[in-house]
């Protein structure tokens, strides 16, 4: 089926460029994407993500660039000749047509024979688990049910490429998680390529294989969950993927094993080289949950820093305090709550101490 | 919780602000519609000359007797007279040909009027509305100055030789002779009925969610295809409503018959006229009426279950 041999580069977004009159909002983004990948773009509203799914899916001409899906330049063909399927955002699913016959409307347009739509259809609801729904219209099903119709649908034909625009969007939290595992199992028993948009970095990092981390049409970072989580290029993608403190420093020891910064409140030994040098401006990124708390001072004078409690936030699983520092700077810390009850546990006004090992930070220099 | 319980136990349900509201248009209507058509109701079971509800009715030993002659209802049977029975069918048959004809023209008009731009759409819709500013007497007067002989549609017509179309089609006798025929009749209650059909169905096309067929064109259809499949059935309830408020009115229609249409054109609105004055036969014309609201009735029931039906679709 395959006619370019390199798996990884499935699909290729070439230096796409998209203008509308004078604001690029995609402005030179370069990418390849492998065979049976789940990508993820993931930025908030307005950075340009769902524009770039929809020059995918070609409702939208790249003002200019190439993109490429399985050594076939997409260009010029309208998106109902292109072998990729979507699943819109909120749906859109056909509200006068059973689910049964959305799900065959994509089938039927290519002219298959009745007895292969029948079959094909029937797969279909089998694989998302609405047999006892094919009957019934849009509007007499959940939330859930309509978003595995739309699922189902963008999947009949078979497509080379799915896109998924917000496909969880829609739906509560509480179904939302359920949902994020369950979608990730079907697209990955049905071995489709999958190009998802989200402004929800918990559902990117859950959902996909790797995320690209954008904003203002522009890709600030491409990586696994993990790495663009643990080791966030820029000061933008740190504070937008998860909780982060942000603490501005300059370097004053620079060796190849560690490295020593300062800021206004503490003092940091990094136990890793960077790429800098001396006297260099920084920004040290520290994640809440690698923070811990005590009440006496530690005897090593750099990675802590002293502060009053000014606000907790009980989450159940964990609790989150909110430290004053003695520049004014809140520092934010969260605790496991692995014990039901704790005597002296921090509560409000307390002075404490924050501690971070050396592996703790991630040292951005830009 | 409790307290607002109890606020509603306070006030009947029905005695609210809203059956306030619905409650006078109703009146209204009740007032000048349904009393109306029960006095034309009665004047179709009286005899000539005897239409007093005194006259249809008697007590006698306690109970009311309610003496009916249905002798004006046999007169509209084929085989006492077929003139009915053809007035009632060429009515329909014009109602429905104009609206075939306003839907032709309606639709394409009313879907692009919804996809252009954004500013230009009141602009149309007004366009739309314009012939309302003037009579609509006036308005049918003028197409009788284009039609006949020497006017500039009449010579268009007759010049292009579409005329001759028009005769094989049965649209006209004879070639040149435009006017008092079927084509001028329809012509004119095309030309009237156009914005009847048009409005529902821009408004239906407007609310359209885009993104459907956006859907449409993802899953394989061209525009041509995802225009049959989804455009149209999804405004199939604002085909049903312009087609009703075209359809209704011109099977009763007088005026343009009368003035454009001929006397191959009867329609049951100069029947009832005539029976009324010509004839001095209330009760005939009642009951030639009387029949026509049924007639109409029926399709009007329809158009409210659809209406119903696409209620709750939309829910």
């Amino acid at each position: 089926m395959s006619t370019s041999a390199d798996n990884t580069k499935f699909l290729q977004i070439q230096d796409v460029v998209k203008d509308f009159g004078g604001y690029k909002a995609v402005n030179h983004v370069n990418l390849d994407i492998a065979k049976g990948e789940i990508f993820a773009l993931l930025g908030s509203s307005g950075c340009g993500k769902t524009t770039l799914l929809r020059m995918l899916a070609g409702f939208e001409t790249p003002t200019s660039g190439r993109i490429i899906l399985n050594g076939q330049d997409l260009a010029g063909l309208p998106p109902y000749e292109r072998p990729l399927n979507m699943m819109f955002q909120s749906y859109a699913l056909f509200p006068h047509l059973t689910v049964w016959d959305n799900i065959a409307f994509g089938l039927r347009r290519d002219n298959w024979p009745r007895d292969k739509v029948n079959e094909r259809v029937e797969q279909m609801l089998k694989l998302v688990q609405l047999g006892k729904y094919a009957k019934r219209k849009p509007h007499q099903l959940s939330g859930g049910q309509q978003q595995r119709v739309a699922l189902a649908r963008s999947l009949a034909k078979q497509p080379e490429l799915l896109l998924l625009d917000e496909p969880l969007g829609a739906l509560d939290k509480k179904l939302r998680e359920e949902t994020q595992i369950e979608l990730v199992n079907i697209i990955e028993s049905v071995g489709v390529t999958c190009v998802m948009v989200t402004h929800d970095q918990e559902e990117a990092m859950t959902m996909a294989s790797r995320i690209a981390v954008m904003s203002e049409g522009r890709f600030l970072q491409v990586g696994s969950p993990s790495e663009v989580y643990e080791t966030p290029a820029t000061r933008f993608v740190a504070d937008f993927i998860g909780n982060v403190n942000l603490m501005d420093g300059t370097v004053t020891v620079d060796e190849a094993d560690h490295v020593i910064i300062d800021c206004a409140d503490c003092r940091h030994y990094v136990g890793h080289g960077i790429t800098g040098t001396v006297g260099m401006p920084v920004t040290v990124a520290l994640r809440p949950e690698k923070i811990a708390l005590q009440r006496d001072k530690p005897a090593d004078p750099a990675n802590c820093v002293g502060g009053k409690i000014e606000e907790l936030s009980y989450f159940g699983s964990e609790t989150v305090f909110r430290i004053k520092l003695a520049s004014g700077m809140v520092l934010c810390a969260s605790m496991a709550n692995t014990e039901r009850h704790s005597d002296g546990a921090f509560t409000w006004g307390d002075v404490v101490w924050a501690t971070w090992s050396p592996q703790a930070h991630v040292v951005l220099t830009q | 919780m409790e307290a607002s319980d109890k606020k509603a136990t306070w006030r009947p349900s029905w005695w609210r602000g809203r059956t306030a509201v619905i409650g006078v248009p109703y009146f209204w209507l009740l007032l000048f519609f349904l009393a109306p058509f029960l006095i034309v109701a009665n004047y179709s079971v009286s005899e000539m000359g005897a239409i007093r509800a005194e006259d249809i009715s008697s007590v006698s030993e306690g109970a009311i007797r309610l003496v009916m002659k249905y002798t004006n209802y046999q007169r509209l049977l084929p085989t006492q007279d077929t003139l009915y029975l053809y007035a009632y069918w060429a009515s329909i048959k014009y109602a429905f040909v104009t609206t075939f004809f306003c839907l032709l023209i309606g639709y394409p008009f009313a879907y692009f009027m919804a996809r252009a731009k954004q500013s230009l759409q009141p602009t149309l819709l007004m366009l739309v509305m314009l012939p309302f500013w003037t009579s609509f007497l006036l308005r049918v007067y003028a197409w009788k100055g284009l039609l006949d002989e020497g006017g500039w549609v009449a010579s268009l017509i007759t010049g292009t030789h579409f005329d001759k179309v028009l005769v094989l089609m049965g649209a006209i006798e004879v070639p040149g002779q435009l006017m008092h025929t079927t084509f001028s009749l329809i012509i004119g209650m095309t030309y009237t009925y156009l914005p009847f059909m048009i409005l529902p169905l821009y408004a239906n096309l407007s609310k359209m969610d885009l993104r459907l067929l956006e859907a449409a064109s993802d899953l394989g259809a061209t525009p041509w295809v995802a225009f049959w499949r989804v455009t149209v059935p999804l405004s199939k309830a604002g085909i049903v409503a312009g087609s009703m408020l075209v359809f209704i009115p011109c099977v009763g229609e007088y005026v343009t018959p009368d003035l454009l249409g001929g006397p191959s054109t009867l329609m049951i609105g100069r029947v009832i006229w005539d029976e009324n004055f010509n004839n001095n036969d209330p009760p005939m014309a009642a009951a030639v009426a009387v029949v026509l609201v049924l007639l109409i009735v029926v399709p009007l029931a329809y158009f409210n279950k659809y209406q119903a039906e696409a209620q709750e679709a939309r829910k």
